[in-house]
């Protein structure tokens, strides 16, 4: 169960590699969090992640996982929770892609979209399905301001984090009332793996920060959580900018 | 001849010759249910559950056996401030339906041959109820809380304690008897010393659903109260005063300013008292007229929305000073309503709601008599941090309760209420539990919504006898709560 800090004991990371995933997983391993399930490939690095986490002293199962195999989620997520509560699925996987590449080849774009988006929707219903039955839980989506506005230099991925983006507030509105809270995060420009070597944005933030505004929206059961806070204001106004002049914007 | 309560005139014909008692079940009309968020008062981490809510002892026997493999709950009045009466998915049976007071037992005497009394009622009568009926005839309830409104089974589950511990004891010391439904759907009739008695008192409701008890009464002349209040100006004062004088009060309690820093550290307003006899009230005041009249009064409720941060720092800081100032260096024998001696708060409905959305916990241990210096950290890492805590109460307790989980014990116990959204309360509070632990103390499971479930061992040595019990009683695990999900109880 969570506590009154919102803070759960059971913990699934949806992209059990996924450095916010991990590193969410190991600031409420600090706190509360006994039991972790990592959903993800197998891997040797899904299995240092999960030997990681046993070090602070949680106990750690793996399970596996692909976001591209959407028959397989209702089977192998599913059983996660005959075994007991979750209070909060962490919805943490996603591609970056390379957009260059992805324009040229179609196939590699609708990738990109099954792993962000197709993947998330099979995969977030049919936790969010679990969490209901139990009459409560978290469901936190990990979306991108990307999402927020489609921009010229990455809108393969912006556009599926868009469809995660709208389909997690849709969920989350049916789902009020049932108990189960979902909690959409939209971080800026996040300084790991997924980044690595690329030009930084300005208001870059770290896995770390990430984590800790999960922990805080999770206190105050908020809906949607951007990282770091003042995005929500410049996305705000990117948002509304005119087309002319957002396409002439250095983004 | 046990003499009939005014509120028996509200008792159904349920004689099993009456023709309800020919319809075949299937016919009866269901019990009525719905999928509702639940939450307790701190209204920290709702979850959904179906909240069912019988009737009769047949409905709650019939609610007990048909709740589904998550299980169910009973609840009352909603008033513990944590998860201890919700159940996640499963079901939540609102005992307020059953709320008959059957007997009211005037011809006892006590062992010292003074006049006794016993109440025998259901399980969702509130105490508030027992009060509006039983003080004018000249009784009262042997414990109560800071809120009349809880019910007798919830008095009992939570083995509630109240200013009067000292010399008194908890709710269920005042217990004779018991009817407690088990989860075969069976009910047993127990009495204290018995195992499922004392681990039904403070077991919280997890050993089965309390029907109905019989509760011993209080004589009182009037419905006032005699309090004196004084004031400490510090904690060793506060800790000197309620040491020497305490024996001498029915009642004791110490708000305590936890923003107070240094010098002023834990200064406190004492208030004290017994219940008024009928020749304290004044020659010709009103009171003598109507001396057991029970007039709570009561203020327009707190409205349903309300801003974050409103009790931050500086309001309560604001609020303790003139709280302290305000009150008397000294003032004896002034006269108090019930209401006002007892439950302040429950003049303002809903006043939970003034914590805003994200609520609010409410820390509460207890740590034995020689463990002061451990008080005294704890008072001093509050008040260091600044934690704006407005209701803050020291007590002292006597001796401890029978019951298996029961909270109070011999020693110190301080209470605070402390708004959710404080940025790192958690990690402060698990701290605090380290120290309350290593001084062989506990927190108190009715106001819990965060403990730890390492520290439960520590802090309830019969935690073992108490699993053990509702092992052999409750084998599929019927009877389950939010609260025996996060401390695996």
């Amino acid at each position: 169960m969570k506590d009154a800090f919102g803070t759960p004991q059971s913990l699934l990371v949806l992209g059990g590699t996924s450095e916010i995933g991990l590193a969410t997983a190991r600031r409420l391993v600090a706190r509360r969090t006994r039991t972790v399930w990592l959903a993800g490939r197998p891997s040797p690095a899904l299995e240092k992640a999960a030997a990681g986490l046993r070090d602070m002293g949680a106990d750690v199962r793996t399970v596996a996982f692909d976001a591209l195999d959407p028959e397989s989620h209702e089977e192998s997520l599913g059983k996660i929770f005959t075994e007991g509560d979750i209070d909060m699925v962490l919805l943490a996987f996603g591609v970056l892609g390379d957009q260059a590449r992805d324009e040229d080849e179609p196939l590699a774009a609708v990738r990109v979209a099954q792993t962000n988006y197709t993947g998330a929707v099979s995969a977030g219903l049919v936790c969010a399905r679990a969490l209901q039955s139990q009459g409560h839980g978290s469901l936190v989506v990990l979306s991108s301001v990307a999402g927020e506005r489609a921009r010229r230099s990455n809108f393969i991925y912006g556009s599926s984090k868009a469809g995660l983006d709208a389909f997690a507030q849709g969920l989350g509105d049916a789902l009020h009332g049932t108990g189960v809270h979902v909690m959409v995060v939209r971080p800026g420009f996040v300084r790991s793996k997924m980044t690595a070597g690329m030009e930084e944005a300005p208001m870059a933030t770290t896995p770390d920060a990430v984590a800790a505004a999960i922990e805080t929206g999770l206190r105050r059961r908020s809906e949607t959580v951007w990282v770091p806070g003042a995005l929500r204001f410049v996305m705000s106004a990117l948002r509304h900018a005119p087309r002319p002049v957002f396409r002439r914007l250095p983004l | 001849m046990p003499a009939d309560s005014p509120a028996d005139s509200r008792t159904r014909a349920s004689a099993p010759t009456s023709p309800a008692a020919s319809v075949p079940p299937a016919a009866a009309p269901p019990v009525p249910s719905a999928a509702v968020s639940v939450s307790g008062w701190g209204r920290t981490a709702p979850t959904t559950a179906l909240l069912v809510r019988p009737r009769t002892q047949e409905e709650a026997a019939a609610a007990v056996r048909e709740c589904g493999e998550r299980g169910g709950i009973a609840r009352g009045l909603g008033r513990a401030y944590g998860d201890a009466a919700q159940n996640a998915g499963g079901a939540v049976f609102d005992m307020t339906g059953l709320d008959r007071i059957r007997v009211i037992d005037t011809t006892r005497t006590s062992d010292t041959g003074a006049p006794a009394a016993t109440v025998v009622c259901d399980a969702g009568v509130s105490l508030h109820h027992l009060m509006e009926v039983l003080l004018p005839l000249g009784w009262f309830v042997p414990v109560t809380p800071g809120t009349r409104y809880v019910t007798v089974g919830g008095a009992i589950g939570a083995d509630i304690h109240g200013k009067n511990h000292h010399v008194s004891g908890s709710f269920s010391r005042h217990v004779l008897a018991m009817d407690v439904l088990t989860a075969d759907g069976s009910v047993h009739t127990v009495g204290p010393g018995s195992a499922l008695f004392d681990a039904t008192a403070g077991g919280m409701g997890l050993t089965g659903v309390i029907l109905s008890a019989t509760v011993q009464l209080l004589p009182v002349e009037t419905s006032l109260m005699a309090v004196d209040t004084e004031r400490a100006t510090d904690l060793d004062d506060l800790m000197a005063r309620l040491t020497a004088t305490d024996h001498r009060y029915r009642y004791s309690v110490a708000w305590i300013d936890l923003l107070a820093r240094g010098a002023a550290m834990g200064r406190s307003v004492l208030t004290r008292g017994d219940h008024a006899p009928l020749d304290a009230l004044p020659e010709r005041a009103r009171a003598r007229r109507a001396p057991l009249a029970f007039r709570p009064g009561q203020l327009p409720a707190a409205p349903s929305f309300l801003p974050e941060g409103l009790l931050g720092k500086a309001s309560v800081g604001l609020f303790n000073e003139l709280w302290y100032r305000k009150a008397p260096r000294s003032r004896t024998g002034e006269l108090q309503k019930i209401s006002t001696f007892f439950h302040p708060l429950d003049g303002v409905p809903h006043w939970n709601r003034i914590y805003g959305r994200s609520g609010f916990v409410q820390y509460q241990f207890v740590v034995g008599y020689g463990k002061e210096e451990a008080l005294r950290r704890i008072v001093r890492r509050i008040s260091e941090r600044g934690c704006p805590s407005f209701l803050a109460v020291l007590k002292r307790f006597g001796e401890g309760d029978p019951g298996w989980l029961s909270f109070p014990m011999p020693g110190w116990t301080l209470a605070l209420d402390i708004p959710a959204n404080l940025p790192g309360l958690g990690a402060f509070l698990d701290e605090l539990d380290e120290e309350v632990a290593a001084a062989d103390g506990r927190v108190y499971l009715a106001k819990d919504s965060r403990l730890r479930p390492e520290m439960l061992a520590a802090m309830y040595p019969r935690l073992d006898d108490f699993r053990a019990l509702r092992a052999e009683l409750d084998p599929r695990g019927v009877f389950r709560s939010d609260l025996s999900r996060r401390l695996a109880l």
